[in-house]
């Protein structure tokens, strides 16, 4: 079993059935279901998940990027301010980062208020923290590379030479 | 006397199309899956439109020598060397408005009144007409299930073939999928050269094949100086509606196309061009992307056919497999599936003989619609 090539089918469409995923690769369905569990077991694949374009869905939803420096200590490092902020439910993404400041959140919340309130009442009061930039999401235009609005329409003929 | 009574024999003589035909009645039922599509389900890549965005921002909006920009045929030259091709840039290459444009300069200036056009079926259904349209007298040489739709000697042997003047060949194949090994075309080759005929040899899927390398006939010993390579972007660019192809051959046969080329056509769009240039300097990723998606579209396709019972050989390029009617009946079967299930395949009977009895299905669509096809044709057969 071509582990590549089954997670490069989940990237596309985590919702194909055994069956399909095999047929595709040319595989048994058994060794396709065999391989997912080893996988999943090993921490490879960690969940699946819907890309959802948010602006189609009535419910409010705001989402912002917030940029975190901090400043490490001879007990602390990255990895410990990291677990500790990975663990607010508000955080959808974390990432240490290069570049202008250390840690890249992505942090969602029903309102701005909301969001601003995280910010400032859970994220800057870690002793760590020193500075935050929070930048708020106004539109977005592709996520988990797949583009977001309209424009996806087959204007083919319906048969064709 | 009306306009009608003007219409030249050639073009009457030419019936209309199966695959209009059936384009016709698809377009009457509504919410069509279609599996009938000859062209790719991608856009061309975003690097390769910029290039021609750019191109017209630039204002580069004339035209360009006839046989096309030069830095595009420097471009193609070193690219089909990888199916080990060696054309010059200067005199043995012409930049067309699609394959489509080159094939039938081919025609026009290679076939006179009367030639016999040897044409492997099932085919694209332009290389009749097209022969047609030049004078020649098309000889259809039925290639079969059993031989994977291969070209065998045994074929153009039984066809009376050896009495041509010009053999077209297509592989990989639109309709059929089929694709041929060198040691396959070595056999052509011969009977070529035995009966001295001319090759006209459409490769616009030569970038789609799943399990080799292709394999061009232009290459063996003996057959540069008399065949024609026709390529493009079409296909393997999902450049279908920018028309940009070329061909490849002698400098002669490249001087007479390019005369031909020159009055009817003056040169390809150079909006095209730039596109394809970018096309060949930075998208081979983006080729390959679709390669494995087609892939892998192909292996659920055949799983699916073969899980129905339907018998379907193997195809191994371009992005259609071929399978066989399972009454026997291809124009009935579409028909009927299209009627109560609402998915479009083209009948092989529309591609010349030697498709009857089957249907030319293209995976070219999202595996969403191609699932929801194959469910519904399912549903068909079990009924």
């Amino acid at each position: 079993m071509d582990k590549q090539s089954l997670l490069d089918l989940l990237r596309h469409d985590a919702r194909e059935s055994v069956d399909d995923i095999a047929r595709q690769l040319g595989a048994d369905a058994d060794a396709v279901a065999a391989a997912l569990e080893e996988l999943e077991d090993d921490g490879v694949i960690r969940g699946y998940q819907a890309v959802v374009d948010w602006d189609r869905v009535d419910e409010e939803r705001v989402r912002a990027q917030v940029e975190v420096d901090v400043e490490l200590d001879r007990e602390t490092g990255y990895e410990q301010i990291a677990r500790r902020i990975a663990r607010f439910p508000e955080v959808a993404t974390l990432r240490l980062v290069s570049g202008d400041y250390d840690f890249f959140i992505e942090v969602e919340g029903d309102s701005m208020h909301d969001v601003s309130n995280f910010v400032s009442e859970r994220i800057a009061p870690i002793p760590e923290v020193t500075k935050t930039v929070t930048h708020f999401v106004m539109d977005s235009y592709k996520e988990e590379g797949i583009e977001l609005g309209d424009g996806d329409d087959d204007d083919r003929l319906s048969v064709s030479p | 006397m009306t306009i009608g009574d003007h219409i030249s024999s050639r073009v009457e003589q030419v019936p209309p199309s199966g695959i209009r035909r059936f384009f016709e009645l698809a377009e009457e039922v509504d919410d069509v899956i279609s599996l009938g599509v000859g062209e790719p389900d991608f856009s061309a890549p975003w690097a390769a439109r910029t290039a021609a965005i750019d191109s017209l921002e630039r204002g580069k909006t004339s035209y360009t020598s006839n046989r096309g920009m030069r830095e595009l045929r420097e471009a193609i030259s070193e690219r089909v060397t990888r199916y080990g091709q060696e054309y010059d840039p200067d005199d043995e290459i012409i930049v067309t408005t699609g394959a489509s444009e080159a094939v039938d300069l081919a025609f026009r200036a290679f076939v006179d009144d009367g030639d016999v056009v040897a044409i492997p079926q099932p085919s694209y259904i332009s290389y009749t007409p097209g022969a047609v349209f030049a004078g020649g007298d098309p000889l259809p040489v039925p290639t079969h299930a059993e031989d994977e739709f291969k070209l065998t000697r045994d074929a153009l042997d039984a066809a009376g073939a050896d009495e041509a003047d010009v053999l077209v060949l297509c592989y990989p194949n639109n309709p059929t999928g089929a694709v041929m090994t060198d040691d396959e075309l070595a056999e052509v080759a011969a009977f070529v050269e035995e009966h001295d005929l001319l090759v006209l040899s459409d490769e616009i899927y030569a970038d789609l094949r799943y399990e080799d390398e292709h394999a061009s006939i232009a290459t063996h010993p003996g057959m540069r100086e008399r065949t024609i390579v026709f390529n493009g972007f079409s296909k393997a660019y999902a450049m279908t509606g920018l028309r940009l192809g070329y061909a490849m051959g002698p400098p002669e046969a490249i001087d007479a196309m390019n005369k031909v080329h020159q009055y009817a056509m003056l040169s390809a769009p150079t909006t095209a061009q730039y596109a394809a240039l970018e096309a060949l300097r930075s998208c081979d990723d983006a080729v390959e992307e679709m390669r494995r998606e087609y892939d892998r579209r192909r292996r659920f396709v055949l799983a699916r056919f073969d899980e129905m019972g339907i018998d379907c050989f193997e195809a191994k390029g371009a992005f259609y497999v071929f399978p066989e009617a399972p009454d026997g009946d291809d124009e009935a079967f579409a028909e009927g599936l299209l009627e109560e299930q609402n998915v479009a395949l083209v009948p092989g009977s529309v591609f010349g003989s030697g498709g009857e009895g089957h249907l030319r299905v293209s995976y070219a669509t999202s595996m969403r619609e191609l699932r929801e096809a194959m469910d519904r044709i399912e549903a068909y057969v079990s009924d």
